[in-house]
Order: C-alpha cells, then structure tokens, then sequence
C-alpha cells in the first residue's frame, strides 16, 4: 500500500469537509462537515502511525475522536440556541458581526 | 591762529546755538551774545592776519615783527619783486576714507582767506552793532540774530575751506542763510516770493558748481584739495578739455551765486529783506562768494579758458555784459535799494571781468573795496528809511532834501559814492583802475572800453540817486531825523574804510602791500599777468567819471534837461528804450512765464500722462494679469487639480471602503470562505519559495 | 497486497461519493446518513491500516453516539423550509473554488513530498505492522507516555458536557 494513497484520500474528504463548511446554510450540516474534516485528519494521523511504526497516532487519533464527540456536543447546543432565538437554523441571520 | 583757524568759524556756530536756546531770555533780545561772538572773531581774524603778513615778510628775508613795521611804513617806496614762496598754511583732519579718496575737513589760510575773514567778520559786526537800532521793535528779533550769526559762520567755513566739497557745504549754508533772511518777514507774501526766487535762482547756478566740483575732482586725479585741484590744472594734467568744462561749470555756478547775466534777476527782488541783510549779504559777502570761488580755483579758470593766451574768453564777456546790462538797469529804478542792488551787480560783473582778463589781484582788490562803500550804502539807505522815509525805500515818493536833517548819512553817503563812482584818491578808484590797467595791458581792449562806459553810467546813476534822495525838497510825509548813534557808528567806520582802504595798493605811491600779502605764490599762475600803473588811464577813467558826474547834476540839479524831458513821449524807441528797461529786459517775463510755466504746464501735463498712462497703465496691467493668473490658478489649479486630487482621493477611499465594506458581512461562512482561501494561497507561497 | 489495494480502493470512491452527497444532499436526513457512510469506511480503513482499537471506538462513538446526537438535532431544529430556499448559501461556487484550490494545493504537495512511499507489512526490526495498533500496547502507551493529555482530554469532556448543558438549558 502506498501512503499516499491514504493521504490523498484524506486530503479529498478534508477538502469536501471545507465545501461543506462554506456552502451549507443549516447549522446541523456545518457541523457534519466539520465531522467530515476531522474524519480525515484521523485517517492521515492513523496512515503515518502504521508508515513510522508508532502508536503515537493512534493514541492521537482516540483523542482527536473524543474530542471531536465533545465538540459535536456543544456545537449542537449552540445551534438549538440559534434556533430558539431566530426561529430558524439558517445560518444566514446571523449577522450580529456585521459591519 | 593760522593753525587754529577752525576756531574763528567755530565762534559764530557756537553763538548761533547759544542765541536760538538762551537769546529770548537775555535782555538785549540775544544781540549782545551775537555782538561779542562777532567782536571775538574780529579780533581773530585781525591776529590772523598779521600772523599772515609776517610770515609773508618772513619769507621774503625781513625777520620777524617787520611786518608791522611794514604796513606802518608802508608809504615808503618799497616796490619790489618778492619772488619768495610763501606756503598757505593747511591743517585737514581726514573724516572719512573711502577707498583712497579722502574727504577731509579742514582751514587753507593764505593772503585771500585772511582778507576774506576780515571782511566778512568786519562787516558782520558792523551790521549786528547797526541791527541793535535798526531792527530794534521787530517781531523775530532774536531769530534774526541767530540767522546772522549761522550765516557769518556759513560764510567763513566756505572762506577758510581747504577742500571743494567743504567750500560747496559753505556755499549752500549761506543760501539757505539768505533765503531764511530774505524771507524775515513772510507775513508778506512778496518777501516769500523773492526769498525762494533767491533761493532758486542761486540754486540753478549750483547744479552747475556741483557738476564743477565733480569734474575738477577727477581731472586733479580723485582729489578734492583746493591746491591739488590748481596745480594740476596749471600743470594741464588730463588734457586742455577736461578743465575747459570744470571752468565753465564751476563759471555757471558763479553767475548764479554772483548775480551775473542772465542769473542776476534775484539780486534785486532780495531787496525785499531786511537793509542790514542786503548790506551783509548782498553787497558785502555772500554775492562775493562766486568771485570768491574764482580766484580760490583761479589754476582752473586761468588753464580752462586760457586766459594767457589773451583775448575774449566767457568768464570776461559775462562780467562785461554784467556791467552794462547792471548800470543800465540803474538808471530806471525808483527804490533806492534797488539802485544799489544794480549797481552791486554791476560791480560783480567788474569782478567777473577782472577774473576773465587776468587781473586776480585787481579783481580781489575790487572785491575788498567794493564791501566797504557797497555796505556803506546799504546801510546808509537804511539810515535814511528808519529816520528819514519811515521805513520807505522809494526815492522819487518819500525822500528829497534830507542832507540838512541827516548830516552824518548825507556825509558818509557821499563818501560811497564817490568811492563807487571811482573818484581819486577814494577806495574805487584804485581797485577799479587795476582792473582796467591790467586788461589793457595784455590785449584785452574791448574790455577796458566796456569798463570804461560802465564807469560813466555808474557815477550818473550815482548822481541821480543823490540827487533823489538828498536834494530838492522833501517829498514825504514824517519828519526826518538822524539815526541814533549804532546806526550812524558803522556808517562812519565804513565811510573811513573807504577812503583809506584804496592806498593798499597804491602803486604810484610805491605801496604794494595788498598785492604782496595777498596774492598767492603757490598753486598759482607764474606766468600772472603783471600791471604797473597806467597813468594815462587812470587819468582817463576820472575824467570820465568826472563828466558823468558833472552831466548828470547838470540834468538834475539845474534842471537843464537838454531837450531830454518828455522824449520819452515823443519818442516811440526813446520809450521802447526805457519799457524795455523798467522790465528788466524782460528777463523776469522769461523765467517765469516761458520757462517756468512751460515746464508746469505742457510738459508737467506730459509728464503726467506717461505717468498715468504708461507708468500706472503698465503697473495696473501686471496688478490685472496677476489676477487674471490668480482666477486662472484658483479655478484649474487649487479647485480643479488640487482639490479634485484631495476629493478624489477622498472618493477613491470611499468606494475602497465601499468595496471593503462586504467582508463585515457578519456571516460566518463567509470569514470561513476567506479564511480557507487564505491559507491555500499561505500554503502555495511557501511551497513555491519554501 | 493486492487484496488491501482492491479494498482500499473500492472503500475510497464509496466515502468519497458519500462525503459528496453530505455536502450535496437537499435532505438534511440523508446527508446526516451520507456521513455514516463515511464513517464506516473511515473504520474500515483504519482496520486496513492494523488500527483495529482505533477502527471499534470510531465505529461506537462517532456512528453510534455522534451520528445520533446529529440526527436529535436535525429534530430538535427542524423549520420548514420552503421550495425556493435551499440548504445551500449564496457562496457555493467561491466555497468550491476554494476547496478545489485548497485540493489541488494538497494534492500537488502530497505529491511533491512523499512519492512512492510504501507501507511495509513487517518491519526492518522485524515488528509486524499489526503490532502498532494492538489494544495492549496502545494503552501502554496511553497510560504512560501520554497520560497527562488523556486527563485533559477527560476534564476536557467534562467541561464540554457542563458548557452543552448550559448553553442548552431553557430559562
């Protein structure tokens, strides 16, 4: 197996991740985007882990995956928020920074 | 006190400023100031001049106190050649440098200061002692005494000056002087005009001694020294042209100090001053100033116009038409003191003409004489109008047959007559009769002619004046008196100065003693010309004065007018004659209304409108193309570049802002856009320069 | 090795098109299941790549908890949202122009730096590859090496739950 094979196939989801994150207007699906960005991360940590030989990225990938459950958490709290104030998950009002 | 000269101008000064602070406290009005000022500067100038004779006589080989001795002696045939160099005695102290030129101030005492001096100082307290009486309830009686003293120490700066531009500082001083005492009492607005027609006059003359003193300043090489300027213009330095022309500016300078043709017209109108005035300044002093000038620089005049060379030159044609035009004018004039103002420009001319003939000494001797019996006159004219005519000078309306009331006048006054008229032995005689002896003796006939005739009309004009004023019956009104004692005192002394001031140089007597003091050796032409007494023309010009004198009372006194009285009636040129006469030769009508009005009306009019056209039009037209450039400068540069660039400027930051202003939008995904984008580009730039 | 490169490959378009159809999908349903797609071929992989410790806690946390907590929310925030307005913003096409430059950067780097790098199935020492990713070891390594980031990652988790808890609670 070639390793770049896998990091390629990382950078691809990870690039898809960046679409998602610009171009979706639900919060819900930016957030899925973002799983998508760290799915692929994972995936890079774990093929240099096997390609070196060392466990330092697989332990770093069960951190990066706890995490990640963590942020999701919280991500979805702040979107319920955005919704009981704005009636809508559109992420499209909310334009408090504005100016 | 020839080396301490200075002081003897220095006292009138200082007398000058004490009068104009401290004279209206004193008692006397400020004149006992003036008159002791005056006394002590007599008294100088008479140790001055002894001090003078004897190094004189030191100098020819007799030792010291000889000169005394000399002058008492001197009826004692002595005549002799004194060929010794007797050096005038110089001190300058340098005021300014500039350059190597020098300007110095400082006294040349020789034979002609010190006869200058005497005169001057003689005559000016003669006429302040006269003043004391003469000018006793006037309204400016200190001022005047002021005014004479700063003239007396005017005119002896210019007398003992050792450089030209000390002489021309003198010369001005003294005609600010007279203008200042022309004009005593400009309530009167004829006394204001004839002051400042004084003043003018002389002035046109001095452009003319001005440009003199520039040009002879170059010709002695830069140098303004009275003896360098004459040593080098006998020596010729610089070509015969130069001093041509310093001659003939500084000659012009000379006709108008000196009341000659065609600058004389003032001399008469200054009349209008106070009497003791015109006997100080315009008989005695300041009118010699001129003649003065000419035989200070005589080297110019004697090489300018080559005298030696004999025949006519203009310094000897404008004394000889002088003469006559003067002693014409005479004949006609009703006021006395206009008489005498005529014949003071008569004698001037005999001056001038002595000068241009080559008589130095005779014209200087002539000078000498003519201050005492021309100042007698004067002031015994004005005897007669303070007691006689109350204060009128007009002879046919207000004088006649005052010899009987005024004694000691008509005495004195005859005595200047006759002096002026030439009579042997008096003071005219002498110095009129060197004059014409030495034209005649060295080619100058036409002039001994002239002189001769202008004799003749002096002693009628004399006559008639006399006659006039002091025989037939009295015309006035008052009841004349004589004068109180300090107006006839100097009238006395003068009358004795002019009877013996003549044998000064009495050359049939053997006396010399004015010749010899006073002619200098040095910076003078050695080649002078010589005169020895010509008795046949002295003989000739009493004879003639004698008929003049003897046709003349025939006319007046016996009444026999030869057919004469009327002929002006009958007569059409007997009366253009005499029209002719009473306007002065029109010569008045000239000045003003030809020259003067022509210059204040067409070309003062001409002037005005280059002015006003040209000049102004030319500064109004820059003044309108400024602000012509101002509008254009404001609307294209300030408003149009320079603001549109700062608006534009502004405008260009408003749109940036504007085109900037969408990335605040506020939404997230936005900044995310710009955020990934950003790093992309990070990422390739340092991949590709990494 | 074959075999690994036949699945690798088949596994690789299946999560790539599902990744697509996350960000693609006009149904907020089926893009939360797209990502479970995507998520079980990250597992699978992590099993090609002997992380088989890895691959299990991938498969419980992310599709068994993440993938729920997305589909409660999709719930809980579900707004009608009509015809004319789509899940997408007005920026998609600069969000793929973006993306695809930043893949392109990638790509060309990945490229550039690791080659033909290969994956060796047993080491030069002789350590099998299927040794990295063993349970045991791993959690030697957890609990000795790096100890200190796993108590962290633990308050980290805490502070997470309280902060969810908060931000989420009705007052």
């Amino acid at each position: 197996m070639i390793l770049n094979q896998f990091l390629i196939l990382a950078a691809v989801l990870f690039c898809i991740g960046v679409y998602g994150v610009l171009a979706r207007r639900n919060g819900v699906l930016v957030l899925m985007s973002v799983e998508l960005m760290l799915n692929a991360v994972n995936i890079n940590l774990i093929a240099f882990s096997a390609y070196l030989r060392q466990s330092a990225g697989n332990v770093f990938a069960l951190f990066v995956i706890t995490i990640a459950a963590a942020e999701v958490g919280v991500g979805l709290a702040i979107v319920l928020l955005i919704y009981r104030n704005l009636r809508s998950p559109d992420l499209d009002r909310v334009e408090q920074l504005k100016g | 006190m020839l080396d301490y000269a200075w002081i003897i101008p220095a006292i009138p000064v200082l007398s000058f400023f004490l009068i104009l602070f401290f004279g209206k406290k004193m008692p006397k009005g400020g004149s006992e100031i003036g008159i002791t000022a005056l006394g002590a500067t007599f008294v100088l100038a008479c140790i001055t001049a002894v001090q003078w004779f004897q190094r004189v006589e030191n100098a020819t080989g007799k030792g010291g106190g000889a000169a005394l001795k000399a002058f008492g002696r001197g009826i004692l045939p002595t005549v002799s050649e004194h060929e010794a160099i007797v050096r005038p005695v110089i001190h300058t102290i340098t005021w300014w440098r500039n350059a190597g030129t020098l300007f110095t101030v400082g006294t040349r005492i020789d034979g002609l200061a010190v006869m200058m001096l005497f005169v001057v100082t003689l005559i000016s307290l003669l006429v302040h002692i006269y003043s004391t009486a003469y000018m006793h309830d006037d309204v400016r009686y200190t001022y005047f005494y002021a005014a004479l003293s700063l003239f007396t120490a005017s005119m002896l700066t210019l007398v003992v000056a050792s450089n030209t531009l000390q002489l021309l500082c003198g010369w001005e001083l003294v005609g600010l002087c007279s203008f200042m005492l022309i004009g005593h009492w400009w309530e009167e607005k004829d006394n204001t005009n004839a002051a400042l027609k004084a003043f003018l006059t002389t002035r046109t003359g001095d452009v003319g001694l001005m440009i003199g003193v520039i040009v002879t300043f170059f010709a002695a090489g830069q140098n303004f020294d009275i003896g360098v300027i004459n040593s080098r213009a006998l020596a010729g330095t610089g070509g015969h042209t130069i001093w041509l022309v310093g001659a003939v500016c500084l000659l012009i300078g000379i006709i108008g100090k000196s009341g000659q043709f065609p600058l004389h017209t003032w001399l008469p109108d200054a009349m209008a001053g106070p009497t003791p005035v015109s006997a100080l300044i315009h008989a005695a002093t300041m009118v010699v100033a001129g003649v003065y000038l000419g035989a200070r620089l005589y080297g110019v005049f004697w090489q300018g116009f080559s005298i030696h060379a004999g025949g006519i030159n203009l310094m000897a044609v404008v004394g000889g038409i002088t003469i006559l035009i003067g002693a014409a004018l005479a004949f006609v004039q009703t006021d006395i003191k206009k008489v005498l103002a005529y014949s003071t420009i008569s004698q001037l001319g005999y001056m001038v003409m002595g000068l241009g003939v080559g008589a130095w000494t005779g014209a200087v001797f002539h000078l000498f004489t003519h201050a005492f019996f021309k100042a007698l006159l004067f002031l015994g004219a004005g005897s007669i109008a303070h007691s006689g005519s109350h204060h009128s000078f007009e002879m046919k309306k207000d004088m006649g047959g005052l010899r009987k009331p005024m004694p000691i006048t008509f005495a004195t006054f005859m005595v200047g007559s006759l002096a002026l008229a030439g009579i042997f032995p008096l003071a005219g005689f002498w110095s009129k009769d060197e004059i014409l002896a030495t034209a005649g003796q060295n080619g100058f006939e036409i002039f001994v002619v002239v002189g001769l005739l202008g004799a003749l009309m002096t002693a009628a004009y004399m006559t008639r004046c006399v006659y006039l004023t002091f025989f037939g019956e009295y015309r006035g009104h008052h009841h004349p008196h004589e004068s109180p004692k300090a107006i006839t005192g100097p009238l006395v002394v003068l009358a004795g100065f002019s009877i013996v001031a003549g044998l000064a140089n009495a050359d049939p007597f053997g006396i010399d003693k004015f010749k010899q003091y006073i002619e200098p050796r040095v910076a003078f032409p050695t080649d002078i010309f010589g005169v020895h007494f010509d008795t046949k023309l002295a003989l000739l010009s009493v004879a003639v004065a004698g008929i003049a004198i003897v046709v003349a009372a025939i006319f007046w006194f016996e009444r026999k007018q030869f057919g004469v009285k009327g002929l002006t009636e009958r007569s059409g040129a007997a009366k253009a004659g005499h029209t002719f006469l009473v306007n002065k030769y029109y010569l008045d009508h000239l000045y003003t209304d030809v020259i003067v009005a022509g210059i204040k009306g067409p070309i003062a009019r001409a002037a005005y409108w280059v002015n006003m056209k040209v000049i102004d039009g030319a500064v109004k037209g820059v003044g309108r193309g400024a602000t012509g450039l101002g509008r254009v400068v404001y609307r294209y540069v300030d408003q149009g570049a320079v603001d549109g660039a700062v608006n534009g400027l502004a405008r260009g930051a408003d749109e940036a802002g504007g085109l900037l202003r969408p990335l605040q939008s506020g939404r997230l995904q936005q900044y995310a856009l710009l955020l990934f984008g950003a790093v992309g580009l990070i990422a390739l730039v340092i991949a590709i320069f990494g | 090795m074959i075999v690994q490169n036949v699945f690798f490959w088949v596994l690789a378009v299946a999560m790539v098109l599902a990744a697509i159809g996350v960000v693609r999908s006009q149904n907020v349903v089926h893009a939360a299941l797209y990502l479970v797609v995507v998520m079980a071929g990250a597992a699978a992989q992590y099993i090609l790549l002997a992380a088989e410790f890895v691959a299990w806690v991938q498969v419980l946390i992310y599709i068994g908890a993440v993938i729920i907590l997305f589909l409660f929310g999709i719930m809980l925030t579900r707004a009608p949202m009509g015809g004319d307005t789509t899940l997408d913003n007005t920026q998609r096409l600069s969000a793929a122009v973006v993306s695809l430059f930043l893949a392109g950067v990638l790509g060309t780097l990945l490229v550039d730096a690791f080659g033909s790098k290969k994956i060796a199935i047993s080491g030069a020492k002789g350590e099998k590859l299927l040794h990295v990713g063993q349970a045991g070891p791993l959690a030697d390594k957890i609990f000795t090496s790096y100890v200190v980031p796993f108590e962290v990652v633990s308050i980290l988790l805490l502070a997470a739950l309280v902060g969810a808890v908060v931000i989420a609670r009705r007052d």
